[in-house]
């Protein structure tokens, strides 16, 4: 019962009620490995902060500890400036408290992730009604319209009635991104969205990217489009070795890398 | 010529047989098979999707519940099980039943025959089932369950939503499998006296001492049914993974 007390103080004397996303001092452990060694990050609404660093540097373990798809060995996660409360385990590990809360929060942040992971058995058009109709419970009709309209928006409403299966990466990538915005998210998460894509494909996912940005969503966007990070995003993230190497203007930071870890990194790329 | 008009009579005699009776009788018999089957498939099928979420659990006193349940009654003759499930039955209802006092002390209360003999056979036919549908369910692809999960769906809109109908679309095939051996061992519970196909084909072998025959035609009437299985499950299988074949 104290606890819950503690949880709820904590969370009305937060220092920045308005962060759409904020991070603190997330740590998370595979086996003996350190994965993330104490982050912390704040994304207010209309930001997308592009999250770069190279393979094993953590970055979709992070993003994938703010909607708990990974559990965080500690930390606290605060969406909307609710806290995602967490309780130990009979086993000394932390797992979340309350698995509704979870999966409330958790249809706030909608995921795009690298392999599209469309739900194979459903058309293009099911796949976008799926959570809105049986997670947020809207009314099935005004679901179907804004599938619809989305489908059209990002392209692809002439394969509406299509199984993933069916579709190229990038068609699928783009329904995925329609998934997402079905949900009305506060966020969304992309997680190296253009990844798994074929090169003459990634430009269409990128294109879509762009117009969300554009019109206000608030992004957090793990990956290795340098273009998109320096052009798009209005903050860039490096993580290096599980911890926040720098955080910047991204202009900024390409023009002058801050760190020489950093200018390493964007050293690689441009090879 | 001798040969042929032996063959002849051999043909009348059969014919005459078939419509004295033992042919709706065998008919009857189809139809007893048939049941016996479809209600183990569906005591197997819960069973089996039970011990498949044991065998899957992350809890080891689960998992070695349902390793045990397949190990088991995989691993022993179906007839034994039948005969324990059959005779064993009786002897603990009687049991039961004696010391509540609703029989008399030298009474005995049976095991129903055909409740008997779905059970043994459900359960067998569920140890099967349970190692299909735990090989369809580790075939989904991960990344949807956990879009799922992404998705706020809770445990039971993911079981509902995309695990059931991707394990159900896996498990076509298997299932297939699964019903021919469930026929093949329905046959044996006529053990317990339920006058299916065999019991009846064995019925008739022994009154008219025409064993051949009855026999012979019993065997058709089995092939016959496990071969119209094939192509329907082979339909339902088109069916079920159509969202995987290019659309014509």
């Amino acid at each position: 019962m104290s606890a819950n007390v503690a949880t709820a103080a904590q969370a009305a004397s937060s220092p920045d009620d308005k962060a759409a996303i904020s991070v603190k001092d997330l740590r998370k452990c595979f086996g003996d490995h350190e994965v993330l060694k104490g982050i912390s990050l704040e994304a207010h609404k209309g930001d997308v902060i592009s999250i770069l660093g190279s393979s094993g540097s953590g970055k979709s373990t992070m993003l994938r500890c703010i909607n708990l798809l990974e559990t965080p060995d500690s930390g606290e996660v605060r969406v909307d400036g609710e806290l995602i409360k967490m309780k130990q385990s009979r086993d000394g590990h932390q797992m979340p408290a309350d698995i509704r809360q979870v999966e409330r929060i958790r249809a706030n942040l909608a995921m795009v992730f690298q392999s599209f992971n469309l739900w194979s058995h459903m058309t293009v058009l099911e796949n976008l009604v799926a959570a809105p109709t049986h997670v947020l419970k809207r009314p099935r009709a005004e679901c179907l319209e804004q599938a619809e309209a989305l489908l059209k928006r990002v392209g692809i409403w002439e394969r509406r009635n299509y199984y993933p299966p069916h579709m190229s990466g990038g068609q699928q990538q783009r329904a995925a991104i329609a998934r997402a915005l079905a949900m009305n998210p506060k966020v969304m998460l992309f997680d190296e969205p253009t990844s798994a894509l074929d090169p003459e494909l990634v430009g269409e996912v990128l294109r879509v990217m762009r117009s969300l940005a554009e019109e206000g969503r608030t992004m957090l966007v793990v990956t290795h489009e340098m273009g998109f990070a320096r052009d798009v995003s209005s903050k860039v993230m490096f993580l290096h070795k599980g911890e926040v190497d720098t955080v910047g203007e991204p202009k900024e930071m390409f023009a002058r890398p801050p760190t020489p870890q950093f200018k390493q990194f964007i050293a690689n790329f441009n090879k | 010529m001798e040969f042929l008009s032996d063959l002849k009579d051999q043909v009348s005699t059969a014919y005459e047989l078939l419509a004295a009776g033992w042919g709706v009788q065998l008919l009857w018999g189809i139809g007893w098979t048939l049941a016996v089957t479809v209600v183990s498939m569906l005591i197997g099928a819960v069973l089996g999707s039970l011990v498949a979420a044991a065998k899957l659990s992350y809890r080891g006193g689960l998992r070695f519940i349902g390793e045990s349940y397949t190990t088991v009654f995989r691993g022993e003759p179906e007839l034994l099980i039948i005969y324990l499930f059959y005779y064993g039955g009786t002897q603990v209802l009687t049991g039961v039943a004696r010391s509540t006092g609703s029989i008399g002390s030298t009474d005995i209360l049976n095991m129903p025959s055909f409740l008997g003999g779905v059970l043994a056979v459900g359960i067998i036919s569920g140890a099967y089932q349970a190692e299909v549908f735990r090989g369809s369910f580790l075939a989904i692809h991960r990344g949807e369950l956990e879009a799922a999960r992404a998705y706020g769906m809770s445990a039971w809109l993911r079981f509902r939503l995309v695990i059931m109908p991707q394990v159900l679309r896996l498990a076509v095939p298997g299932l297939g499998n699964v019903w021919q051996l469930t026929i093949k061992d329905s046959a044996l519970i006529s053990v317990t006296g339920v006058a299916e196909l065999m019991l009846t084909a064995n019925k008739a072998a022994r009154s008219t001492h025409h064993s051949l025959l009855f026999y012979t035609v019993a065997g058709i009437l089995y092939l016959v049914m496990t071969s119209i299985s094939t192509p329907i499950f082979e339909k339902a299988e088109r069916y079920t993974s159509r969202s995987f074949t290019r659309p014509k």
